[in-house]
């Protein structure tokens, strides 16, 4: 078969420790997708564009169908089934909720993860997150239902919940 | 907080959304699941000599390589279109054969001639580049207008010169008179973009054969699964209804596009068979721009007459619209009667004529995208209307009130009645909210930066709810636009809802519930919204066209009154009273005036356990309905736009969006206000950003995001909405529809805020930089040359 050589993969996936032998071409968003069952991170596009994809590895947002999953033996990663804690919704996930920031869903995944990739950074640099920034920051993610409206009031809300934490505790969300 | 109609209920269905637990069709893995990939031509325009599979075959996991003669050899049949076409000569449609898999010709690139089947999906994948399939490629027609020369090559060979159907509607010697007498004509060329509807979720398919019970199942992103059931069995022969379960689970987004039922699913299905394996397609972003419908692409003149008082006397308009390669589903309704039947737009045009050619070319086929056909009509009739204001040297808002309709029902002289509306009104609302009387000094602000400032109207209108079955019928439709829905009141009391509508991104797991909670006075928690499977819901015509409201949602209705009669029959019986005076409030059955009462599960429990019911009456406590359209409806409002242009670089910035819209009642605002948001931002999209370009030899230009220019966050603004309610008279709820509305408004608002900012006219969609610096560019010279 032309799939090449397996490769043990071993990385902590939303706490937990996980190892599989995977052929080297497997995509981070398939390994998640196919060989974890975690469907909550989608593949939108086939060029890296359409941001529904994104996870966090080691704490930053990353576009996990650009990214081969041997690259990333050892680390440490969280998808979007991985940020509520003990039954509690992430801040992210109920600004969405609250401020109807998703409709299909499809795109919401990635755009959640996103979201608190952008909070975290400009909290931890003390940057005001304006809307204006979010709209910039957010050129790498393509929702095509709610006319991004939403999901800006959503992640403006979600950074005032957020910045109610302390930037320790923002990690430990993670 | 009341979770009735009008209350801003947060959705419902969001927890799975946001949690990662949605379960779209990719999501579904089944036993024993292999994996399609198809073989797809590179070529418009080809014949197919020859397949060669060995080298696939021969690959390590693959199960097999199938075409098309196999397709047809099983009986497969061939695709529809689900409405036929009456040309003026009175000759029916000329259609061409579309087989899932060709076989001796292909047609657009990305049209598939063969399909892999393989132990995964890297292996499908690799296998499917494996097979050599030898191409005699033939020049390819692309372009609508250029087909229809004489010396274009033929697509299709029973549609002589790629002519589908030559249409008309309206009267055509009156017309001409009208406009010959007319104190001025306003004469118009104008092209509607042609646009990729990209729902962010890609179709897939997983197709399953249960050879024990000669019964298949399929998962699909669809957005209608019982009409895909229906053609499926009836059209392609696949399997009959009751041995064919279609499943529609969360669907990521369709606008149109996930309507149709396409090659690759007709195509799992039979290979399922065929290698007694469960097969599972899933598109990338690339073949979503490859093969899914297409939407627009017409081009158009319009003229539009006046008289001295710069009233309407008649329009006339003439377009060539470009159906792709095949004849999809409804392609050959969106550009005739979802379309021409809007022409009269808001205003009184005593006289309207209109001629569609429909034509076949070397691209993917085009259907209903997001306001379908309508978009095209608001976008004639709204530029002209503005191209008119700035000849005659009126203001455009003027203009348009004073040949506004402003008695209902209104009868156009092309078909349709409007049943109520309010356009003076939403006019005002909308001048109001976006400041228009400031405008001037704004412009003046603008100009001291180096700016340009314009500002757009756009008043529309668009038939939605489509409609009465017979009505349609009566027009060539293969289909009733009917709803169906059940209702089911368990003996505890919970309530589920079983509807035909599909929900794809709308929220009915919230806005339907909203009605069953006003109702019958339950939570809004104890009713769930069930959809989607074929094997649930006995019959549905799905999600398009604005419709789940003012169609679904009446269905709803009409079991719910079906409910509350036996209720009442049931209280009545136990409670000793008349069933005129039971009264159903706040989640009690009471009888007026006294203190009689029970609670609402106990009636439940009561139908249940039928201990204690009326005579001869049947236990149980379920109800379903079909509600079939008296009309269709009309949401009709006006968009400002107000937008800078930098003279310099042609680079626009929409500073303000303004929507006064008139939906008719409202069930959930927060989720009609989504609604309008992310229709506006289609609309913008295609306004200033979308095209499909195919270069002369049909190759697709566009295949990606990174060709195609999406709405990202910062290309769009944000926007002000206003609601201007006329309850919609046809339907219990009064309910007009708002799923498309703002893709069919907000373009022409756009354009004519552009065209206002630079101060010419000739410019078209898509308004990128560039075109704008040019019209600028083409402007300035004659005018310097003065």
């Amino acid at each position: 078969m032309t799939q090449g050589n397996n490769t043990q993969v071993s990385m902590i996936v939303n706490g937990k420790a996980v190892t599989r032998d995977v052929p080297d071409t497997t995509l981070l968003s398939e390994f998640l997708r196919e060989e974890l069952r975690l469907t909550g991170t989608h593949v939108g596009c086939d060029t890296s564009q359409c941001g529904a994809c994104v996870v966090h590895l080691d704490g930053k947002s990353v576009k996990a169908c650009t990214s081969l999953a041997v690259a990333h033996s050892g680390s440490d990663v969280t998808t979007i089934e991985g940020i509520a804690s003990g039954g509690q919704l992430h801040p992210m996930q109920e600004a969405f909720n609250e401020h109807h920031g998703l409709q299909c869903g499809f795109c919401t995944t990635g755009m959640i993860m996103t979201g608190i990739d952008m909070v975290n950074r400009y909290q931890a640099e003390g940057k005001a997150l304006t809307s204006e920034a979010i709209l910039q920051e957010l050129e790498g993610n393509i929702c095509r239902c709610t006319g991004y409206h939403n999901i800006v009031k959503a992640i403006e809300d979600a950074a005032a919940r957020m910045g109610g934490r302390s930037a320790d505790m923002a990690v430990a969300a993670e | 907080m009341s979770t009735g109609i009008g209350a801003r209920v947060k959705r419902k269905e969001d927890k799975r959304f946001i949690t990662g637990k949605g379960k779209y069709t990719d999501d579904i893995r089944m036993e024993n699941q292999a994996y399609a990939a198809f073989v797809r031509s590179p070529h418009a325009h080809a014949m197919v000599k020859g397949i060669d599979k060995s080298a696939a075959l021969a690959m390590d996991g693959v199960i097999d390589v199938l075409d098309g003669h196999q397709l047809t050899g099983d009986g497969i049949g061939n695709l529809i279109c689900g409405w036929a076409i009456t040309s003026r000569d009175g000759s029916p449609m000329n259609m061409g054969a579309w087989s899932a898999l060709a076989t001796d010709k292909v047609r657009y690139v990305g049209d598939s001639v063969a399909v892999v089947i393989a132990e995964s999906q890297a292996i499908a994948r690799q296998a499917a580049e494996m097979v050599i399939v030898d191409y005699d490629e033939l020049s390819a027609a692309v372009f609508a207008d250029k087909a229809l020369e004489s010396d274009a090559p033929q697509v299709h060979d029973n549609a002589p010169g790629n002519l589908i159907f030559d249409w008309i509607i309206g009267e055509e010697e009156a017309t001409n008179d009208a406009l010959a007498s007319s104190a001025h004509v306003i004469d118009v060329d104008l092209t509607n973009n042609r646009l990729s509807p990209n729902p962010m979720e890609p179709r897939a398919a997983v197709a399953t054969f249960d050879e024990a019970e000669d019964h298949y199942t399929l998962y699909t992103t669809s957005q209608n699964p019982h009409v895909a059931r229906l053609v499926l069995s009836a059209f392609y022969q696949v399997a009959p209804e009751h041995k064919l379960r279609v499943i529609a689970p969360d669907v990521g987004g369709g606008f149109g596009s996930k309507i149709y039922i396409y090659p690759e699913e007709i195509t799992c299905l039979w290979a399922s068979m065929k290698t007694q394996r469960s097969v599972k397609w899933t598109g990338d972003r690339s073949e979503a721009f490859m093969t899914d419908a297409h939407g627009r692409d017409h081009i158009s003149n319009v003229k539009l007459g006046f008289d001295a008082n710069h009233k309407i006397t008649g329009l006339k308009v003439e377009t060539i619209a470009n159906l792709g390669a095949y004849m999809s589903l409804f392609s050959s309704v969106t550009p005739t009667y979802l379309h021409a039947t809007l022409y009269s737009g808001q205003y009184v045009i005593p006289n309207i004529f209109g001629n569609v050619k429909a034509v076949y070319t070397n691209t993917v086929p085009v259907d209903a995208y997001r306001g379908a056909g309508r978009p095209e009509a608001c976008y004639m009739i709204e530029r002209v209307m503005e191209v008119a204001a700035r000849q005659l040297g009126v203001d455009p808002a003027e203009l348009r009130r004073k040949n506004f309709i402003n008695e209902f029902p209104y009868q156009t002289p092309v078909i349709l009645t409007y049943d109520a509306g309010d356009f003076d009104g939403n006019l005002d609302k909308a001048k109001a909210a976006a400041d228009v009387a400031g405008f001037a000094a704004r412009k003046a602000e603008a100009a001291s930066r180096g700016k340009l400032r314009g500002l757009g109207y756009s008043c529309y209108i668009e038939a939605c709810g489509i409609a009465p079955s017979a009505a349609v019928g009566s027009l060539g439709s293969g289909v009733g636009l009917w709803e169906s829905a059940e209702v089911r009141v368990n003996p505890v009391g919970t309530i589920e809802v079983l509807t035909g509508s599909h929900s794809h991104g709308q929220g009915h797991e919230t806005t339907f519930c909203q009605i069953v909670s006003e109702r019958f006075g339950v939570p809004i928690e104890n009713v769930s919204i069930v959809h989607g499977d074929t094997d649930k819901v006995q019959f549905g015509m799905g999600t398009y066209g604005s419709r789940s409201g003012a169609v679904g949602m009446s269905a709803i209705v009409k079991a719910m009154d079906k409910v509350e009669a036996k209720v009442k029959k049931i209280a009545a019986h136990q409670l000793e009273a008349s069933e005129d005076d039971i009264v159903i409030e706040g989640g009690e059955v009471m009888v007026k005036g006294t203190d009689k009462k029970l609670a609402w599960h106990e009636i439940g429990l009561a139908a249940y356990t039928a201990h204690n019911l009326p005579p001869n009456m049947e236990p149980g406590l379920k109800e379903g309905a079909f509600y079939d359209p008296s009309n269709f409806t009309f949401p009709a409002g006006c968009y400002i736009a107000e937008v800078e242009v930098d003279p310099q670089t042609g680079v626009t910035e929409i500073v303000q969006f303004t929507a006064a819209d008139d939906f008719g009642t409202i069930i959930n605002p927060m989720i009609v206000e989504g609604q309008v948001h992310g229709g506006v931002a289609q609309g913008i999209g295609q306004a200033m950003l979308e095209e499909v370009v195919y270069d002369d030899d049909g190759q697709l230009i566009t295949g990606s995001y990174m060709d195609y220019a999406m709405p990202r966050a910062d290309d769009l603004p944000f926007y002000t909405i206003e609601h201007n309610t006329t309850v919609c008279p046809s339907n219990p709820l009064g309910i007009k529809g708002c799923g498309e509305a703002g893709a069919i408004g907000a373009p022409p608002a756009v354009i004519n805020a552009i065209t206002d900012a630079i101060g010419t006219d000739e410019l078209s969609m898509p308004a990128t930089p560039q075109k704008v610096w040019m019209a600028i560019q083409a402007n300035a010279v004659p005018q310097a040359a003065e």
